[in-house]
């Protein structure tokens, strides 16, 4: 495989970096290599957020990137900034609940996920928005695997998080084309 | 025959290098005895500053390292860390502790850092030859202020007593003299104290020390002696801001 | 066998730390590095150590250098500006040869500069800025993983020379995150057997041996001359010893990059690309900055290299150290960003094509 290049943007708070952070512990647990580099700055909340995630079978050269293989856009800034970002033929995932307009390419392929509603409608908690968002990323692109994430979930939420794997593992399956 | 009076284990017979009259010897002394008497020279660990007494550790008989210019209530804290249990001292003039090193005397006391503070003021700078220091009186000549300090040019001196005093985890805090026989016994008890404080990990300790530089005040020890008494004492009061109870019957 | 981790890269600096040893940590927030004191205030009492979030970076050195003299394992961390503060006390820690191993997550400069990733601490970390005569040894992971077994050689390396030594990473490094394996833990020197494994340190005399002054003032220059005199060997030793390089496709390359840290990465992509067009590069990736890998430059096929290009995320620092390797063979061009700025790998591979340009 080679190396798959994932960006991930939106708003602070949205779950931006964690929707990244999983698919690199899934290709992990997977005997892949991944990396996940934040962007960082001065804001704490409500500024925008993004990350890139790669996934490759051989070790990872450079950690950044100026083109994508999927481009997660979970609010319409992010979609208007980095749609030129995506290969043609690549994933685009727009947040349908956030993003009310269409997007411009045509040559990939696009997915309109409405998080938030299948998240209240689906799993009864609309905080799993993300999960959603990761759950059609995993299963419309095959970065990764859905049934590693069972181990991820099961690996990143211990002790008090424990409680949340269940409705997580809802989340993920949630979504369908 | 009895001995009545012995060379303390504590100070190493070496020749100094401090100045006729100087006062920086008694204070040496004292806390030297104080350890003997307690029998904690092999235990001790002292942080020496940047000014007159940096060679301090040529002098004192106790595992001892020379800090940056102010900095040695942070290296002090640093071997706390490593040694909890050891009595741990440092030993710093007033520009060293008033006036560069002040952060960090501030945030050792405020953290309560369970080492005790030997403060020597001698309202000037020694070792760079007589300067204005933070705790030169309004009026005092030194060579950076030679029509004497002013308000308007310096503000006021540095009231580190009563400043520390002000901060909850410095649990003992008191402003001796080295002026007379009777004040310099007194100024051991502070020592014990402080020590004391230490032992029982009250908190900070802090003592200050009303000190002469005939050198740089340009008169002779006596006179030096009789300008702390009347130029010194009315700004910088001998006395004991705070003291905890464990502490208050250690003469 | 351990399981592999994912680590963001400050954390990872900080596990590393624990893991080899080390007990004594004193940390001032500043961007990028500021997981590695958080972490630290988590972590380290459970591993019986001490944690102080001193009042500044001048404080935090000044513990460590109690610490250090007290015989403790010893990490500060800071970024670039925050360095520059600590560097009085970093010379200091040369003069009476104490170990401590400080990581330096790199962010753009000078001034206060960016929080983004920087190297223009090249000339800080490997030159210094102190006063007087001293070096540090310098060390220089491109991934998180090598950064763990650097900060474990590092305090190795602090003890053996008596000397501190710095990890030159960056902001990239600090905040990305990679799978890592931690290597086996270290038991660090109980107080008792300090005076065992560090006869130098302050721990009380106990009255079985002469006081212990560490002393850093020497009013007699003759005998500050005589000590310089006999602790330099130790430098001349690393020089020789120490050197530390990765290098790829040398043989037959016809343009050999230069390139440390997260750069090397950016600078790796670029090579793939120019390989598929057909244009043969290699790369030379200094490990140790100071000692600079000189050794490294004599594995270039001079007959077939026409093009040496520095590439660095700073105006040029490195560059002077690659000329140096070089000796005048070939010119050395420069290919950099500045001020927290990256690199990425076109912008490497188009630069390198005009440098070719030009005969």
């Amino acid at each position: 495989m080679a190396t798959k290049k994932v960006f991930v943007a939106g708003f602070g708070g949205q779950g931006v970096l964690l929707i990244g952070q999983m698919l690199a512990y899934a290709a992990m647990y997977e005997g892949k290599e991944a990396t996940w580099m934040p962007s960082y700055g001065p804001e704490m909340r409500g500024g925008t957020a993004n990350c890139t995630v790669c996934i490759s079978d051989k070790p990872i050269a450079s950690p950044l990137v100026t083109s994508c293989d999927v481009l997660v856009a979970m609010n319409g800034p992010s979609l208007d900034k980095f749609e030129d970002m995506l290969v043609p033929g690549g994933h685009l995932f727009v947040n349908a609940s956030v993003i009310n307009y269409k997007a411009r390419r045509t040559d990939v392929n696009v997915h309109y996920v409405d998080c938030t509603h299948i998240a209240e409608q689906e799993v009864g908690n609309g905080k799993t928005a993300n999960m959603v968002m990761l759950g059609a990323i995993i299963r419309a692109s095959g970065v990764v695997s859905l049934e590693i994430m069972d181990k991820v979930l099961a690996k990143t939420m211990t002790g008090k998080k424990e409680k949340l794997i269940p409705a997580n593992k809802t989340a993920l399956s949630a979504w369908k084309e | 025959m009895k001995p009545v009076f012995e060379y303390t284990k504590g100070m190493r017979e070496t020749e100094m290098h401090y100045c006729p009259g100087c006062t920086h010897g008694i204070a040496h002394r004292l806390i030297m005895e104080v350890l003997e008497e307690r029998g904690d020279l092999g235990n001790c660990i002292a942080v020496s500053p940047v000014g007159c007494s940096i060679v301090a550790h040529q002098y004192m008989n106790v595992d001892m390292i020379e800090s940056p210019h102010g900095r040695a209530p942070a290296v002090a804290s640093g071997i706390k860390r490593v040694h909890p249990n050891s009595p741990v001292f440092t030993y710093q003039g007033d520009g060293d502790l008033a006036s560069i090193g002040t952060n960090e005397i501030i945030h050792a006391a405020e953290r309560g850092e369970k080492f005790c503070t030997f403060f020597i003021n001698n309202a000037i700078y020694g070792m760079t030859g007589g300067q204005m220091a933070p705790t030169t009186l309004i009026g005092q000549k030194a060579t950076t202020c030679v029509e004497g300090r002013t308000v308007e040019q310096a503000g006021m001196p540095m009231r580190m007593c009563e400043l520390i005093s002000c901060q909850d985890r410095a649990v003992y805090v008191e402003r001796v003299s080295l002026d007379s026989p009777a004040n310099v016994r007194k100024a051991k008890s502070a020592i014990r104290r402080a020590f004391k404080v230490q032992d029982l990990k009250l908190g900070f300790a802090f003592v200050e020390f009303l000190s002469i530089c005939p050198t740089n005040w340009g008169l002779s020890a006596p006179k030096s002696m009789e300008w702390l008494r009347e130029n010194m004492m009315p700004y910088y009061p001998v006395k004991q801001f705070k003291c905890p109870e464990e502490v208050k019957e250690v003469k | 066998m351990a399981e592999k981790k994912l680590m963001k890269g400050n954390e990872a600096f900080a596990a590393a730390a624990i893991n080899a040893g080390c007990r004594y940590y004193f940390g001032y927030p500043i961007t990028p590095q500021s997981e590695v004191p958080e972490y630290m205030s988590r972590e380290l009492k459970k591993a019986g150590g001490a944690f102080i979030q001193a009042e500044s970076e001048l404080g935090a050195i000044n513990m460590a250098y109690g610490a250090a003299a007290a015989g403790g394992r010893v990490l500060i961390t800071s970024s670039s500006p925050g360095i520059a503060l600590m560097q009085e006390s970093i010379g200091l820690l040369c003069s009476v040869e104490l170990p401590v191993v400080i990581i330096n997550v790199m962010r753009g400069g000078p001034g206060i500069g960016s929080i983004q990733p920087g190297q223009a601490d090249y000339n800080q970390v490997t030159r210094g800025g102190s006063n007087g005569d001293y070096h540090t040894i310098v060390l220089a992971p491109n991934s998180i993983q090598e950064a763990i077994d650097m900060i474990g050689k590092a305090f190795d390396l602090a003890d053996e020379y008596r000397n501190p030594v710095i990890i030159a990473a960056d902001g990239m490094l600090g905040q990305m995150m990679e799978p890592v394996l931690m290597p086996e833990a270290k038991a660090a020197p109980t107080e008792d057997e300090i005076p065992m494994v560090k006869p130098y340190a302050l721990t009380g005399h106990k009255n079985k041996r002469d006081r212990h002054a560490i002393n850093s003032v020497w009013l007699k220059q003759e005998l500050l001359e005589n000590y310089i005199n006999e602790y330099w060997p130790k430098y001349e030793k690393a020089e020789r010893e120490l050197q530390d390089w990765e290098s790829r496709d040398l043989a037959g390359a016809e343009v050999v990059f230069v390139a440390y840290g997260s750069t090397s990465r950016i600078a790796m992509e670029a090579m793939e690309i120019l390989t598929n067009e057909g244009i043969k590069v290699g790369l030379i990736r200094p490990k140790t900055l100071w000692p600079f890998p000189n050794n490294a430059f004599k594995e270039i096929d001079f007959n077939t290299t026409k093009h040496i290009i520095s590439v660095e995320l700073s105006q040029g620092q490195m560059i002077y150290d690659v000329k140096l390797a070089v000796e005048c063979k070939l010119p050395v061009s420069l290919i950099n960003r500045v001020g927290g700025m990256l690199l990425d790998p076109q912008e490497i591979v188009d630069r390198t094509k005009k440098i070719m340009e030009v005969k």
